[in-house]
């Protein structure tokens, strides 16, 4: 892993540590107040702030994860660093495309 | 040929399984007498002066100084000279191979030169700013950089570290605990003149940051040294020196 990548690795998991305590802290809260799903989408649609907080969560999970799969293909597969590469940004590629997606479809 | 231990026989048999061979081989078992005292040392040289003078291994101080002793005890990498038999047994008998992840050259001897040659690329060599017609620097004791590198300062090269690392295993190009721990030292040396250079070589690929903190490095030192804790000195001291836009 290079150095630059390890820095991103761990700046993202730094910026999602107050996002997933959010996100566990609301899904213990709604489960509480017995929200259904349709309460729940009846916050979420149309909001700016949440497609935000989510959106965000989900770019930085594609980086970290994206890295992190790299680092342990590197390890474990032999593989050389091209298509470690192309490993990293077609996985990043797909949780970013299948996380904005399920963001979308709580907010629009 | 001189016998090369001078405690008393117990009377019992102690049955030791060697590697024999290089990369290829296999394990051969002979019966040497259980001594009281008697080190892991003692046993093989038993076997080598008394049983089979074929047998290559590596000594050469005897009392934990020189780091040439290591191998593979029953499976974990170990200082042979400072292992006692009866600390290792298992059923009567001693398992003995080579330190892993080191090309065996034969026997329990294996090539440390890879070993060796990470200690230079991680810039382990101290680089002077001062000459010795100059006054002696002055280093507190109780000073940061003086209490860092004291707790990582007395390796002796044996590399069980290095056998013990599962990164090392992984990952050709990692420098490994033992480089590291060392460019830590010298990373908290106030004479050196090298931190540049040093900087560069630990954040390359294969650096600092492959370390997964396993800590094998750690449990396995007979020193009791902690390398795991001088690579992530090394981890907060590149990310300052990224922070302040020293690192290209």
């Amino acid at each position: 892993m290079s150095f630059r990548r390890y820095l991103i690795q761990r700046i993202t998991a730094v910026l999602m540590a107050p996002l997933i305590v959010a996100h566990l802290a609301l899904i213990l809260w709604t489960s509480g107040q017995g929200l259904t799903a349709a309460d729940i989408l009846s916050r979420t649609r149309g909001s700016l702030g949440w497609g935000l907080f989510y959106g965000g969560f989900v770019a930085l999970a594609a980086v970290h994860g994206a890295i992190g799969v790299r680092g342990v293909a590197r390890e474990w597969s032999g593989l050389r660093d091209a298509a470690l590469d192309a490993l990293m940004w077609g996985f990043g590629a797909v949780l970013l495309g299948l996380g904005l997606r399920a963001v979308w479809a709580v907010i629009a | 040929m001189a016998a090369p231990i001078a405690t008393a026989h117990t009377g019992t048999s102690l049955r030791v399984s060697l590697w024999r061979g290089r990369a290829e081989g296999c394990y051969q078992e002979f019966a040497v007498p259980r001594r009281e005292n008697q080190t892991v040392l003692d046993a093989v040289t038993y076997v080598q002066r008394e049983l089979d003078p074929t047998l290559s291994y590596r000594f050469s101080c005897r009392v934990g100084v020189c780091g040439s002793c290591a191998m593979t005890v029953n499976g974990r990498p170990r200082w042979t000279c400072r292992t006692l038999v009866a600390k290792v047994i298992e059923d009567g008998r001693i398992e003995i191979g080579p330190l892993a992840n080191l090309p065996v050259i034969k026997d329990l001897a294996t090539d440390m030169a890879h070993f060796f040659a990470r200690w230079q690329e991680a810039r382990g060599v101290f680089v002077a700013t001062a000459t010795r017609a100059e006054p002696l620097a002055g280093i507190r004791p109780d000073s940061a950089g003086r209490i860092a590198a004291d707790q990582a300062i007395e390796c002796i090269n044996c590399g069980i570290c290095w056998s013990a690392c599962d990164t090392v295993r992984w990952n050709d190009d990692y420098l490994g605990p033992a480089a590291l721990n060392r460019a830590w030292t010298l990373v908290n040396d106030a004479r050196d003149g090298g931190g540049a250079e040093r900087l560069t070589a630990i954040t390359a690929k294969g650096g600092c940051q492959a370390c997964h903190t396993h800590q094998s490095c750690e449990q396995h030192c007979p020193k009791g040294l902690n390398p795991t804790a001088s690579i992530a000195g090394l981890k907060r001291h590149a990310m300052r020196a990224f922070i302040r836009g020293d690192l290209g």
